[in-house]
């Protein structure tokens, strides 16, 4: 006779998808992403600064590689980016002094950065297009 | 007996007092900057002018080299975190400490050439 009290072995399932992580572990691996990408994205700037303080007509260059779509979209990037990370740092900075650490306001103030830095990335963004 | 604490080598702690720091001064000069450059068009004439002031240069020198620290400490740990193999971890941190003093100096010249 079958010893059914033996259990089965059951298959261990872990879902690692970022997708469901709670919003502050959302905030966190985007941080690490925008500053990853801004670390990446040191060399255009450089490059943008360096022509553009270079001469008139190299400011006048610089201006026009921005109109093309590639960079345009490469700046939109860099600006969320950017503004992803200085929120999530201000968080980070008020996690800190113990303002905020409370699992609801922690989880409010995440989905904030998301709010705020995404806002600002439009509201910015369409006026530099 | 000998009344001893054990403790590490601190640089933990000071990474992040660092990172903090140069968080500081990145959001000090982001203020400064966008204050400075003030509203409507820049022309290359009032571009140019605004990184010729002394004061400037000696301000973009602090958020370079708070870049510098700041981005080697966040980029170490991304490596550290997900890179097993250590040679390739290695590599890596050797090719940001390059690529960040590269960037820093780059940023230098363009600014003391003006």
């Amino acid at each position: 006779m079958p010893d059914l009290t033996a259990k089965k072995k059951r298959p261990v399932w872990y879902n690692l998808s970022p997708l469901n992580l709670p919003v502050p572990g959302l905030v966190s691996i985007f941080h690490r992403i925008s500053g990853l990408a801004l670390f990446l994205g040191l060399l255009a700037f450089l490059f943008l600064l360096d022509s553009s303080l270079s001469s008139e007509s190299g400011f006048a260059r610089a201006a026009e590689y921005l109109r093309a779509p590639i960079w345009k979209l490469g700046l939109m990037v860099s600006l969320w980016a950017f503004l992803h990370h200085l929120c999530a740092g201000v968080r980070h900075l008020l996690l800190d002094i113990d303002v905020g650490v409370g699992l609801e306001s922690a989880r409010r103030s995440a989905f904030a950065v998301f709010v705020v830095s995404l806002a600002l990335t439009a509201f910015i963004g369409v006026r530099l297009w | 007996m000998v009344n001893r604490v054990i403790v590490g080598a601190h640089y933990g702690l000071k990474d992040w007092l660092a990172q903090r720091v140069t968080a500081l001064v990145m959001i000090a000069y982001t203020v400064i900057f966008l204050v400075a450059l003030g509203r409507g068009t820049v022309s290359y004439a009032s571009w140019k002018a605004l990184f010729a002031q002394e004061w400037m240069r000696f301000a973009t020198l602090l958020f370079v080299a708070s870049v510098l620290i700041h981005a080697w400490v966040g980029v170490r740990n991304v490596w550290m975190d997900y890179i097993k193999h250590t040679g390739l971890r290695l590599a890596l941190q050797i090719v940001t400490i390059l690529w960040l003093v590269g960037c820093a100096g780059w940023a230098m010249q363009i600014l003391w050439r003006l």
